[in-house]
C-alpha cells in the first residue's frame, strides 16, 4: 500500500478527485451551484467562527460527544474486545445529524432559505427535516415510495417537522432514485435552496465535506480509545458502508494509524465488492451495473444501504489497500440484530447491525483483538420491520 | 454571409466542420433556422422508421436517445420512454446497430444523446469509434462539463464524432467563450434552469442565453429544454439558430402515433420556424 503525498482522507485534488475517483459529473446547469458551495465550504470550515459554531450546535442540540460504549456480554461471547461508538444516542437517532447540522449552518451562511434533501431510510430526511425546523427553512424530501412503505414511521416524523414528503416513483423507487429526483429538483432552485446531501457521495465537494463534517466522529473515538486503551488505537475500526458517510467520519480519525479499517455492504448493494468504475449522481466511483453501464438496483433488508454506488473515497481507499470492504447477507444482519439486543440491551439499526455481522463471522480471525464498531444509528425505525421478521 | 464567416473557426477542429455543424450551418446560411427533434432509441418497434419519416418531414439533424436508468437531466416523459425502451430490451448495442443499418435512409446528420456512464462502461474509445462506425456524427453527454468532458472529447475527436456541450443561463461569462471553444456541432444554449419538458410558456431565460452565447462564437447556437410548442420554437429563434425539441416529439412517440403522426408534428415545427424567418 502507497500512501497518497498528503496522507489518506485529506483534501481531494483541485477537481476533486480521490486517486481516480470522484469529480463533478453534473450537467452544466448544476456546475455553478457546485462551485459556489466549494468556495463556501472552504471559506467556512477555515473560519474558527463557524467551526465553533458547529460544534456549540453539535454538543447542545445533538448532544455530543457521543459515548464510547464498552461491550463486556457482546465480547465475551464472540471473543473479541468490542467497542461502540454511540451514533444512536445523537438526537434524531444516528449519526446523520453532524453532517446535516454542518450543512444547514453552511447553507444559512450562504443566504439559502430552503432545503431538499434525498433519504433511504429515513434517518438523513429526519436530521434534515430537524435542522430545517431548528434553522426556519422550508424543506422537501425525497423518499422511493418503496422506502415511504417500509419507514413509515420516519416520514411521520419528517411531517410532524414540518417538512414536505415527496414520492419518488420511478425506477427502483429507492435511495438511488430519491438522489435523481432531488438532482432535479435542485436545479431549478438552487440560487435559494442547498442540496443536502446525505452521504460522502455526489459531485465535489460532497463527497470531502460530507467525510469533514463527519470526523467528529473519527476524532472523538480517537480520543477515547486512547484512554481506554492506553493511548493507543483498536486494532481494526469497522462500520457499515451506504454511501459511506458513518464509515468515512469514523475512518478519518484512524487513516493515519496501523488500525485496519474494514467497511461492510450488504451482499445485495456491494458496489465496492464488485469492483466496477461508474459514473452515477455526479461521481466516478465503484457502482453496481449492467453490461451496458445501466444502474443496477440494490437489495438490502436496510433501506439505509439499498445504494448500488458508494461514496469515491471509499473506492479510492478500496483501490490503494488501505481499507477493505466485506460483505455479508441479510440472514447474517438479523442475526446480528438480535445478539447486539440480548447481550448489551442494544437496539441498533439495521444498517450498522451489517458491521456487528461481519465481526460476528470474522470472529475466530479477529480473536482476542479490540475493534472499534461505528454504532450508527439506532433500531427503533426498524422494529416494526423486525417484528414482521422475527414474529 | 462572408468568406470569414464561412472559414472553420478559431480553435474549431483543424479539418473543418463536422457533417453536423455543416448541416446546421448551411440551414443558417440559406437564412433558415435548425429544427432538431430528440426520439428515444429503441422506443416501439417503428422508432428507426419513425426518425426516417422526422428526416423527411424537415429536421436538419436529429437526436437520438440511448436509454440510460438514471436520466437526472430528464423530466417525466423522457424519464418514460428510457424506461419503456430499457423494459422492451434495447441497449446501446441494438440501438447502434439498428442506426447503422439506416444511416442512408435518415439521410440527415444523427447526434446521439445518452449519459456518461453508457460510454464509460463501453470505453470512451470503443464508444467513439462505435458512433463513427454507425455513421453517427454528433454525441451530447450532459453530465460531463466542460471539467470533465476532456477525456471522453479527446477520443471523440480522434474518431470524428463531434461533441456538443451544453452551455447553462447560469454560466458566467468568462466560461461562455471556453464552452464554445470545446463544444463541436453548435452550441446546446438550455433554455431554462431544470430539466427536459414541454412548459406553458418560454422562459425569458431561453434568448437571453441563447443572446449571450450568440455574442461570443460563429458557431450554430439551438436552444433546447423547455420548448415545446412551434409557437415557442419561432419565438426562441427570433435569436437562436435553432430549437431542440425532445418531450413534445416523445410524448407523440409514447402516445403510439407512429412515423406519420411524430412526422405530422415535425412538419408543424418546420412550417413555424419557415414561416416566421422566411
Ligand atoms: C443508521 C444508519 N447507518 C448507516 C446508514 C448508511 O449511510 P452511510 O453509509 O452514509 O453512513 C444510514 C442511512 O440511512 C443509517 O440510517
Amino acid at each position: 500500500m502507497t500512501a497518497p503525498a498528503g496522507g489518506f482522507m485529506g483534501e481531494p485534488s483541485a477537481d476533486g478527485r480521490f486517486g481516480d475517483f470522484g469529480g463533478m459529473f453534473v450537467p452544466e446547469t448544476l456546475v455553478p451551484a457546485c462551485q459556489e458551495l466549494d468556495r463556501a465550504f472552504r471559506s467556512a470550515w477555515g473560519d474558527p467562527g463557524f467551526r465553533g459554531e458547529l460544534d456549540r450546535l453539535l454538543r447542545d442540540y445533538a448532544g455530543r460527544p457521543s459515548p464510547l460504549t464498552e461491550c463486556p456480554n457482546l465480547s465475551s461471547e464472540l471473543g473479541v474486545r468490542i467497542l461502540l461508538k454511540r451514533e444512536d444516542l445523537n438526537h434524531t437517532g444516528s449519526h446523520k445529524i453532524n453532517n446535516v447540522l454542518g450543512q444547514a449552518l453552511l447553507a444559512q451562511r450562504m443566504g439559502k432559505t430552503s432545503l431538499v434533501a434525498e433519504t433511504g431510510a429515513g434517518q438523513h430526511g429526519v436530521a434534515t427535516a430537524t435542522a430545517a425546523a431548528l434553522f426556519g427553512m422550508d424543506c422537501v424530501v425525497y423518499m422511493g415510495t418503496v422506502d415511504i412503505a417500509r419507514q413509515e414511521l420516519n416520514v411521520f416524523r419528517m411531517r410532524l417537522l414540518g417538512t414536505e414528503v415527496r414520492a419518488a416513483e420511478t425506477g427502483s423507487r429507492t435511495l438511488k432514485d430519491a438522489v435523481n429526483e432531488t438532482l432535479r429538483h435542485w436545479v431549478a432552485v438552487a440560487d435559494t435552496t442547498h442540496y443536502c446531501l446525505g452521504s460522502v457521495m455526489g459531485p465535489h465537494p460532497y463527497p470531502w465535506m460530507v467525510r469533514e463534517f463527519q470526523r467528529v466522529v473519527g476524532e472523538e473515538a480517537r480520543r477515547q480509545c486512547a484512554e481506554i486503551l492506553d493511548g493507543g488505537v483498536p486494532d481494526v475500526v469497522t462500520a457499515a458502508v451506504g454511501g459511506g458517510s458513518n464509515a468515512a467520519g469514523i475512518f478519518a480519525g484512524f487513516a493515519d494509524t496501523g488500525a485496519r479499517l474494514v467497511g461492510v455492504e450488504p451482499a445485495g448493494g456491494a458496489a465496492v465488492g464488485r469492483a466496477v468504475p461508474g459514473i452515477v449522481h455526479g461521481s466516478r466511483s465503484y457502482l453496481m451495473q449492467d453490461e451496458w453501464g445501466q444502474v443496477l438496483e440494490a437489495e438490502s433488508i436496510s433501506a439505509g444501504l439499498d445504494y448500488p454506488g458508494v461514496g469515491p473515497e471509499h473506492s479510492h481507499l478500496a483501490a490503494t489497500g488501505r481499507a477493505t470492504y466485506e460483505q455479508v447477507t441479510d440472514a447474517e444482519v438479523i442475526e446480528a440484530f438480535s445478539l447486539l439486543s440480548r447481550t448489551e440491551g442494544i437496539i441498533c439499526a439495521l444498517e450498522c447491525a451489517h458491521a456487528l455481522a461481519w465481526v460476528s463471522r470474522a470472529r475466530a480471525d479477529l480473536a482476542g483483538r479490540t475493534v472499534l464498531l461505528n454504532l450508527s444509528g439506532r433500531g427503533d425505525k426498524d422494529v416494526d420491520q423486525m417484528m414482521g421478521i422475527l414474529g | 454571409m462572408t468568406e470569414a464567416a464561412d472559414a472553420a473557426p478559431p480553435g474549431g477542429t483543424e479539418h473543418g466542420w463536422g457533417r453536423l455543424e455543416s448541416a446546421l450551418r448551411d440551414r443558417r446560411n440559406r437564412g433558415g433556422k435548425c429544427f432538431v427533434p430528440y426520439l428515444t432509441g429503441g422506443l416501439g418497434d417503428d422508432w428507426l422508421e419513425t426518425i426516417c419519416a422526422v428526416a423527411a418531414a424537415g429536421a436538419d439533424a436529429i437526436e437520438i436517445g440511448v436509454p440510460f436508468s438514471d436520466p437526472v437531466m430528464d423530466g417525466t416523459v423522457i424519464q418514460q420512454a428510457n424506461d419503456r425502451a430499457l423494459s422492451e430490451g434495447a441497449t446501446p448495442q441494438s440501438i447502434l446497430a439498428e442506426v447503422r443499418g439506416a444511416s442512408a435512409d435518415i439521410g440527415v446528420p444523427t447526434a446521439v444523446m445518452t449519459y456518461a456512464n453508457i460510454a464509460h462502461h463501453m470505453g470512451y474509445e470503443r464508444f467513439a469509434s462505435s458512433l463513427a462506425e454507425a455513421g453517427i456524427s454528433g454525441c451530447i453527454l450532459p453530465d460531463l462539463p466542460l471539467e470533465e468532458v476532456g477525456e471522453w472529447a479527446a477520443c471523440a475527436d480522434a474518431a470524428g464524432v463531434e461533441t456538443v456541450l451544453l452551455a447553462a443561463p447560469t454560466a458566467p461569462d468568462e466560461r461562455l467563450p471556453r464552452l464554445c471553444a470545446r463544444s463541436r456541432g453548435f452550441v446546446y444554449s438550455v433554455g431554462l434552469m431544470g430539466i427536459t419538458g414541454v412548459r406553458e410558456a418560454l422562459a425569458a431565460s431561453a434568448t437571453r442565453t441563447a443572446a449571450r452565447i450568440k455574442a461570443v462564437t460563429d458557431m450554430p447556437v439551438l436552444v433546447g429544454v423547455g420548448v415545446g410548442t412551434p409557437a415557442q420554437a419561432a419565438e426562441v429563434c427570433r435569436v437562436a439558430d435553432g430549437a431542440v425539441v425532445g418531450s413534445a416529439i416523445v410524448t407523440r412517440m409514447l402516445e403510439g402515433a407512429g412515423p406519420d403522426g411524430v412526422a405530422g408534428l415535425v412538419a408543424e415545427f418546420r412550417a413555424a420556424l419557415d414561416a416566421a424567418h422566411s
